[in-house]
């Protein structure tokens, strides 16, 4: 089932004495989410991910705009009426029954002819739980259960009836590191096996970039990019969208265009042929800084951090507009503990940005 | 050394408790071995500290006591008609309270009212409404003679008007404490369970036999519990509606024939009055334990 979200606008009354204007928590937001895909909504808190999601469960209203699943105009459909499992950020596991009696609940609601027999719900319940593999937990509680557990259950219980769309809350922000990783892999397992198209809401762009197959970067409310992870990381359209996403963050340098050169403090670092001279942020990826005796980018070196896969080279620059400058680089290369290292740079990536709308300026990498 | 050190644990742990220990021995366990013993003295006089034997007489006296009898039958009454009536009906009042978002807290706040009242104020509205007088009737006669029945004497007049007076005055007296709990007890329900519920198209009805009941269960049965409890120990409310002289009013209740027996017009039988102490004692034991196994397979904590 695709899902079209047309002009989508959620306005809050502001609550504050003072402030009186409205809190505009989705701004505008448009997108067509193809059927079977899953898509993560990423912004850092605040952004209105979750608000979105809340607007295409029906549990809000929007203030403007449509929302269709397929051919069906569902904005003013009531949540029961939409057709879609969702997932708490707490997953909302009823703690006074079973295992099998929350799995069950969905259906019991059902009334008339979308009313299953016993020994149906029974199954479909059997069903849903071996999808999320507790058919051994069924008889207990909720409190019985471990984080991941719940997880499980909650994920189930959004699948029983068979909705057309399920809506993932924060789904892995109440589990632990290592939970996490097992996790994301099992709701991309769960999400391919059943085919239903899929929207989730996360904080953690690792973890975005990891399952979905199109992310949607937000921020106060309005959508920055959207597309496919590697996409959106490799060409960011602004400032904002590169540092979000990438651990470590991306390294951005205050820089000068001038004569067709990317000029860092006094260095030039990069040919930037076709732009024309003006002041920049650049922006440059940990990877994409390449040790080297000659190189024209120099940094004082602070420290060097061995991670056993690849190296993290900590240094300073006076140009830098984070604290520190850190470069990942492999293992097979060697940095001298000297008080200065240098560094050539990968032009594919190094993003320039105004310095006035933070919009990309692009230059052609050769 | 491992010994020693739990031994001071111990010893640290009884100091602490002391002040309690004491305190609880001297005004509650004593009094209740006391009274106990008494209970079995025949004819104790507390005048000239003597009794002439010890046996079950007490008991067997109190037990064929037609007052005692009465008083029993009309604290039963009170208990099986109040508690139910009172916390089903402040659970209708906190779901309506917590369902409405205007003038919610004018509301909370008039539905409290009763529980800051001072008795006696209350005891003469409960005149104003109920009591003949030689000039009028009473309100509540007002209102039977305009739908065209004929008046009642509520407070001197026939057993079950005057039940129904008590019953009506226990629930009223009652009730604002236990909207309060069960409005506290509502608001703590976390809301993301109604929202589940909501996307999962239950109804209503459901949801609060589902969701809401098992989520305050907690509360209502520590409502049950006392209220159980403080309708077996009824007694000034009853002396505020018919007086003193409640065994001739045939209202009495069990607290008020130990008062009787002791320091009633008919008093001055410490021994009968232990007796039925005992017995009251017994009866709300047997019931709050066996509130207590029913409960626990019915509550979800």
């Amino acid at each position: 089932m695709e899902v079209i979200l047309q002009n989508l606008t959620k306005k809050f009354p502001g609550r504050d004495r003072k402030r009186r204007e409205d809190v505009i928590a989705v701004n505008d937001f448009t997108f067509e989410i193809p059927d079977g895909e899953l898509i993560g909504l990423l912004g850092p808190s605040g952004c209105g991910k979750s608000t979105t999601l809340n607007l295409i469960s029906g549990l809000i209203k929007p203030t403007s705009g449509r929302i269709f699943f397929g051919e069906d105009d569902v904005t003013d459909l009531p949540p029961e009426n939409r057709g879609i499992g969702l997932v708490f950020q707490n997953y909302a596991l009823y703690p006074h029954l079973t295992v099998r009696q929350n799995i069950l609940f969905p259906l019991e609601n059902l009334k008339g002819k979308d009313r299953l027999t016993k020994s149906q719900m029974a199954e479909r319940a059997l069903q849903a739980a071996g999808l999320v593999q507790i058919e051994e937990l069924m008889e207990r509680k909720p409190k019985e259960l471990s984080g991941g557990q719940q997880q499980r259950v909650a994920i189930a219980r959004a699948l029983v009836k068979r909705p057309r769309v399920l809506l993932l809350d924060e789904p892995l922000s109440n589990l632990d590191a290592r939970l996490r990783l097992q996790t994301r892999e099992e709701i991309r397992r769960i999400q391919k096996e059943t085919g239903i198209t899929t929207i989730f809401v996360t904080h953690d762009q690792e973890e975005a970039m990891s399952i979905s197959d199109r992310i949607v970067v937000m921020r106060d409310g309005v959508v920055q990019q959207i597309g496919k992870p590697q996409e959106v990381y490799d060409n960011p359209v602004n400032l904002f969208v590169a540092k979000f996403l990438g651990t470590p963050p991306i390294n951005v340098f205050d820089g000068r265009v001038r004569g067709g050169k990317l000029y860092i403090g006094e260095e030039a670092v990069l040919d930037v042929a076709d732009v024309p001279d003006q002041s920049v942020y650049a922006a440059v990826r940990p990877e994409g800084f390449l040790p080297a005796g000659d190189g024209p980018l120099s940094c004082a070196l602070t420290g060097v951090e061995v991670m056993g896969r690849d190296i993290s080279v900590v240094s300073k620059n006076k140009a830098s507009l984070n604290p520190a400058v850190r470069a990942i680089i492999g293992t097979e290369n060697r940095v001298d503990r000297g008080a200065i290292v240098r560094f050539a740079l990968k032009p594919g990536k190094v993003f320039l940005f105004r310095t006035d709308s933070e919009q990309r300026i692009p230059f052609e990498v050769k | 050394m491992i010994r020693k050190k739990f031994r001071d644990n111990g010893l640290k742990a009884w100091l602490y408790l002391l002040p309690a220990i004491l305190f609880l021995g001297v005004f509650m366990v004593y009094p209740l071995i006391d009274v106990f013993i008494y209970s079995f003295e025949e004819g104790y006089n507390s005048a000239s500290q003597t009794y002439f034997g010890v046996g079950l007489y007490n008991y067997s006296y109190v037990l064929h006591d037609s007052y005692f009898l009465q008083a029993v039958k009309n604290t039963f009454l009170l208990v099986i008609i109040t508690v139910p009536l009172s916390t089903g009906i402040a659970l209708l009042i906190s779901v309506g309270l917590s369902s409405i978002k205007p003038l919610r807290n004018l509301f909370q706040t008039i539905y409290f009212l009763p529980y800051v009242t001072n008795t006696l104020a209350v005891g003469l509205v409960f005149m104003i409404l109920f009591k003949k007088t030689a000039y009028s009737d009473g309100l509540v006669n007002l209102l039977i003679n305009w739908f065209g029945g004929g008046s009642v004497d509520f407070i001197d007049g026939p057993y079950w008007a005057k039940m129904f007076v008590l019953c009506f005055y226990t629930v009223w007296v009652v009730m604002p404490f236990k909207i309060l709990i069960l409005t506290s007890a509502l608001s703590s329900v976390d809301p993301v369970y109604y929202n589940a519920a909501r996307v999962d198209g239950t109804s209503g009805f459901r949801m609060f036999r589902k969701i809401t009941l098992p989520m305050i269960s907690p509360m209502i049965f520590y409502l049950v519990i006392t209220g159980f409890i403080g309708a077996f120990k009824a007694y000034s409310d009853v002396v505020a509606l018919f007086g003193t002289n409640l065994n001739a009013a045939e209202m009495n209740t069990i607290v008020g024939y130990v008062y009787d027996m002791l320091y009633g017009d008919s008093g001055g039988y410490p021994s009968y009055a232990s007796a039925a102490a005992i017995l009251l004692f017994a009866i709300v034991l047997t019931i709050t334990c066996s509130n207590l196994l029913i409960s626990s397979k019915k509550i979800h904590y």
